[in-house]
């Protein structure tokens, strides 16, 4: 313990020896951990928030579904559970929410155009846990019930049909005995979305209407469910696993969205790369700092030895030198990275790009995410990396022969 | 038992083509509480015989032995435990470390070698006060003179009472009377520690202290002689 007092005094006064180049280095570090740290929090409240707005769109946590739907999700596979089965069943079970939807390919055509679209036949106040659309911000309004017999369009696919609020549109859609299942509805709302991509996929109906028009009867497609927590979701799986047969398949969202399911692994994996690019930068100016440090002390190196320190103290004693700068660099760094993301926490908008942002999946407003353990994983990685970079330099300090060290000039 | 031992050492270095032969089969025995004295020329070989003794560095042949051990065929970190134990070292650049004080200078072998930080403490103040430093504990070298600076040295070699101390050239860079002050510093101890000194140097007033003189050419012993100390 003393031999580290000792090494440890040692180190911190010659890391201010050249208060210059220090500082410089110590700016490096906090530069490069604070852009680590800051387009981490960035990257991240991009996913997380496509997770967010994806799950709410389409999955919830859990979803329950016929077992060949997921294949199939046409409207042979539902789930066979009568609105009253389903009260019974879930309505006190504790769920954050829940709710049952039809959910089937459609067509939807006005006097002008025709799309292809995803059909959703909502109950509106069980749904509104999961929506996207924000209810009171609907051009015109939204579906009121179950047994409402309007339609409500996003607005891009309106655009893109060339009808509006009052008009009249025709969906089509198969019943389960392949016949054409259709019905005209009076365009009631248009909705927005933070992608355009998300208006013009969906429309909704009521639920009955729906299922009156495909002539189900009361069955559903799908039933799904929200838990507190879409990164913890297996209290909800185990939950809602007891409360079914067999003759349902239970699944995670990570299942029924394998695309979000794999960015959220990707976007861990992407941070440790980021976090290693910008270190492999750093570690050229800080494994530099280092041969210098060592350079202009050998004679001070060969004393030490000479007096009867060991080798291994001298290795020690540069890698001290080297963890306090990373120490001092990545203390500022984080510091700077609070400092810089938490004002922006409230959102950065990025509605310049965000029709290329579309593209994958992103909204127009960025909420950057101060994830702690993105910034314990960075400055760990650093750490370890740059004990790892530092021991070269070390283990050559720690090889000089002292009577050869102390006689240079 | 001797303090140092010395068997038909020899040491080569290579200078571009030429080979230098700075030990050629020297032999010597130094008994504890000796006060030697090697003289040469430049390049006769007093420094390369200081360094064997210290184990700062390993002969071609030969062997070297402290205080009953044979340290030539020893490890580095034997080395310097040997040397963190046994050993004081007087350089004649000074050789203090830059970044710590005066006392942390004395306090450095000390610190090393894990003593505890009030028996560090006092005996530093009490070593520098002995060399006439007092006061000037918490200066850093580059604000000492160079005279200042070896006398913090000579006090980091013997603060722990090493058996042996080794000085190469301790008076080159110190005035007349810093020279004498430092030279009856090391008689003291050696008369009232029974420390055994080896010092290599040209300075005829050195020689005057040294009990016995030993003097080398081209790598040999051409004389070794006892004298009365000054």
């Amino acid at each position: 313990m003393q031999m580290f007092f000792v090494l440890s005094r040692l180190a911190w006064r010659y890391l201010w020896r050249n208060h210059r180049r220090t500082i410089v280095m110590l700016s490096a570090i906090a530069v490069g951990t604070w852009a680590m740290i800051f387009m981490t929090a960035l990257t991240r409240g991009m996913v997380d928030q496509m997770i967010v707005d994806g799950i709410s769109v389409i999955p919830g946590h859990v979803q329950i579904h016929d077992p060949e739907y997921l294949d199939d999700p046409s409207v042979n596979n539902r789930v066979a559970f009568s609105d009253t089965e389903l009260a019974t069943r879930f309505g006190d079970a504790g769920f954050t929410a829940w709710a049952a939807r039809v959910r089937v390919p459609a067509v939807v055509t006005s006097e002008r155009e025709s799309r292809g679209i995803t059909l959703l036949g909502i109950d509106p106040a069980a749904e509104k846990s999961f929506s996207f659309v924000d209810y009171d911000n609907v051009d015109g309004r939204f579906l009121e019930g179950p047994n409402d017999k309007g339609i409500v369009l996003g607005a891009k696919l309106a655009d893109t049909l060339e009808t509006r609020v009052g008009k009249r549109v025709v969906l089509m859609s198969q019943d389960p005995d392949n016949e054409i299942a259709d019905r005209g509805f009076r365009v009631v709302g248009l909705f927005h979305a933070e992608m355009e991509t998300t208006e013009e996929s969906y429309a909704f109906v009521g639920k009955h209407t729906a299922q009156n028009m495909l002539r189900i009867g009361d069955t559903v497609s799908e039933v799904v469910f929200l838990g507190e927590d879409y990164r913890d979701v297996e209290p909800v799986y185990s939950k809602v696993v007891g409360l079914v047969d067999d003759s349902v398949r239970v699944s995670r969202w990570t299942e029924v969205d394998t695309y979000l399911g794999t960015m959220m692994g990707m976007m861990d994996g992407f941070m440790l790369i980021w976090v290693i690019v910008i270190f492999l930068a750093l570690s050229f100016g800080l494994v530099n700092t280092l041969v210098m440090a060592v350079f202009e002390r050998i004679r001070e190196i060969g004393l030490m030895l000479a007096l009867g320190m060991k080798p291994s103290s001298i290795l020690g004693q540069i890698l001290i030198e080297s963890m306090m700068l990373l120490a001092v660099g990545l203390a500022i760094g984080d510091l700077l990275a609070w400092a810089t993301i938490k004002p922006l926490e409230s959102g950065i908008d990025i509605s310049v790009v965000a029709k290329g942002m579309e593209m994958f999946g992103a909204a127009s407003v960025l909420y950057p995410n101060l994830d702690i353990d993105d910034v314990i994983l960075s400055n760990v990685v650093v750490m370890i990396l740059g004990f790892l970079a530092s021991l070269s330099p070390a283990w050559r300090a720690s090889r000089y022969e002292p009577v050869e060290a102390i006689t240079k000039v | 038992m001797s303090a140092v031992r010395c068997i038909d050492l020899c040491k080569t270095y290579r200078q571009g083509d030429v080979d230098i032969k700075a030990l050629d089969h020297l032999s010597v025995d130094i008994e504890k509480g000796e006060f030697v004295c090697l003289m040469s020329p430049s390049g006769g070989g007093k420094t390369t015989l200081l360094n064997a003794i210290g184990g700062l560095d390993i002969p071609d042949s030969g062997e070297v032995w402290i205080a009953g051990e044979r340290i030539d065929q020893m490890s580095k970190g034997e080395l310097a435990d040997l040397r963190l134990a046994n050993i004081g070292f007087v350089f004649q650049a000074y050789n203090l470390i830059p970044v710590l004080t005066a006392q942390e200078n004395v306090e450095f072998v000390m610190q090393v070698q894990g003593v505890r930080a009030a028996e560090r403490r006092e005996k530093s103040f009490a070593i520098l006060e002995e060399v006439g430093l007092k006061g000037l504990e918490t200066r850093r070298p580059a604000e000492m003179s160079g005279g200042q600076q070896q006398r913090v040295a000579v006090a980091r070699a013997i603060v722990s009472r090493p058996e042996l101390v080794l000085a190469d050239e301790p008076t080159a860079n110190l005035d007349s009377k810093t020279s004498t002050e430092l030279m009856e510093l090391f008689t003291e101890l050696n008369e009232n520690h029974n420390t055994t000194f080896v010092i290599a140097t040209h300075d005829q007033r050195v020689q005057a202290y040294a009990k016995r003189l030993v003097r080398m050419l081209d790598g040999r012993i051409v004389d070794d002689i006892e004298q009365h100390a000054a």
